[in-house]
């Protein structure tokens, strides 16, 4: 996993450039939604306890594993005019198992890979399952039934409220050439 | 209780943000790492942007904008079909649906469904045999092959990083209705006013994106009183999440109720 090397302070300036546009991303050039790089969560952010890898500048301090915490995303990368490219983590979304963090890669205003860099660090077939449905990475997203979760259907996801999404997650395991 | 999975198929997945949303396409099958899906893909994403382009209420250049500044322009024949489309909505919602807001012409709530589901037609082609779906901002429309479905999470509007229910779908569309991310933003338009938050989102399943995104405005801006005509409208099934918690759904053999919190069996198609 590409480790974030910058980290623009102005995290909120960066994700506004590139995701609250109310219009599309469409002048962007070309439409290939290129599929870079490996889906292995979990190689670098290390630890037990759900320790956060956004504990660089950009971020807030790292999450802790049980409930309650959020780390603040941070991200990399340029705008031009021809769009927005770089690295970009939203912030933590806390489950019941554990922090949840993604990181989005994007290149000229496309997204090329989305990753999980924070996710929850034990096995949460060992716990306790309700109701709800929680972003586990990789294979494992369980709902009530235990069962694989392929897409969420929700209250319109604007573009700025993505990176935290159960959606984004699912989208990341899949994301590959 | 176990449903049939798919976890040995090849399967890929492609983002792009078009309408302001983003917008991911999944493909699982042999199909997934065609060449001619990659193209239908490609496909998909410009017409989104065509569409967008055309009836983007935010372009200052659309076609959408200069009929809300009552500019006296020739209409496309894009337009002249969700003109249609709207007048049908509105009939069968019974006004819940209803692209002359007080804000002006906002046809919004209906052309993501319906170019969505234009924008597929290529992708369906080139899929043949595979399955694939396509989730815009939360909507989805998806086709599965016999004897696979893909697990549809319903998210909770009061928490959006969880999901209530599941649903295994092979065919048709899921749309979803609510305040979650964006605040009040469906207005009612009898009244001009935001819906009334008895109903936190509302979930309806239908054979087409389209109808499943109108009537799930429509059962978000009324409500429980959607029920009866919404429950009998063409193949629809509804879900209403109340703003007490509670779940009221036309899921199953009848109308089923429950706790939102309860761990009960998922809705099943």
């Amino acid at each position: 996993m590409r480790r974030v090397t910058l980290w623009i302070v102005s995290t909120v300036a960066a994700l506004v450039l590139l995701f609250s546009y109310h219009t599309s991303t469409g002048a962007a050039g070309g439409s290939q939604a290129a599929a870079l790089g490996s889906s292995t969560p979990g190689t670098s952010s290390s630890g037990s306890g759900g320790s956060s890898e956004s504990s660089g500048s950009g971020g807030s301090s790292g999450s802790t594993g049980s409930g309650g915490s959020s780390g603040s995303g941070g991200s990399s990368g340029s705008a031009t005019t021809q769009g927005t490219s770089g690295t970009f983590t939203g912030s933590t979304v806390d489950t019941r198992w554990g922090p949840v963090q993604v990181q989005v890669t994007v290149d000229s205003g496309k997204i090329t890979d989305v990753q999980a860099v924070v996710y929850p660090q034990e096995n949460p077939r060992d716990q306790e399952i309700n109701a709800y449905a929680l972003p586990v990475l990789h294979d494992e997203v369980l709902d009530a039934q235990s069962a694989q979760i392929d897409a969420v259907s929700g209250a319109t996801v604007t573009s700025d409220g993505y990176i935290s999404s159960l959606q984004a997650a699912i989208d990341a395991a899949n994301l590959k050439s | 209780m176990t449903q049939p999975t798919a976890p040995d198929l090849p399967r890929r997945a492609w983002v792009e943000q078009v309408m302001g949303l983003p917008i991911s396409v999944h493909v699982r099958g042999d199909a997934a790492l065609s060449s001619s899906v990659e193209r239908a893909v490609v496909e998909l994403f410009e017409s989104l942007r065509r569409a967008d382009q055309r009836f983007s209420t935010y372009r200052a250049d659309s076609e959408v904008s200069a009929r809300r500044r009552g500019e006296a322009v020739r209409p496309s024949a894009d337009m002249l079909e969700v003109l249609a489309l709207c007048d049908e909505a509105r009939r069968l919602t019974r006004g819940a649906f209803d692209p002359d807001l007080p804000s002006g012409f906002d046809p919004s709530g209906l052309v993501k469904g319906w170019a969505v589901e234009r924008a597929s037609g290529p992708l369906r082609k080139a899929a043949g045999g595979s399955d694939w779906l396509v989730n815009a901002g939360g909507d989805i429309l998806l086709h599965a092959e016999a004897g696979r479905t893909w697990r549809i999470g319903i998210e909770d509007p009061r928490s959006p990083d969880r999901t209530l229910r599941a649903l295994s779908l092979s065919r048709g569309a899921v749309a979803t209705s609510g305040h979650a991310r964006r605040g009040a933003h469906i207005t009612d338009p009898r009244t001009g006013r935001a819906a009334d938050g008895t109903v936190l989102s509302a979930t309806v399943v239908a054979p087409t994106l389209l109808w499943a995104d109108v009537y799930a405005t429509a059962a978000y801006v009324r409500g429980v009183q959607a029920l009866p005509w919404l429950g009998r409208a063409d193949g629809a099934r509804i879900l209403l999440v109340r703003a007490d918690g509670s779940l009221l759904s036309t899921f199953g053999a009848g109308t089923v109720r429950g706790p939102a919190t309860s761990a009960a069996a998922s809705a099943r198609t």
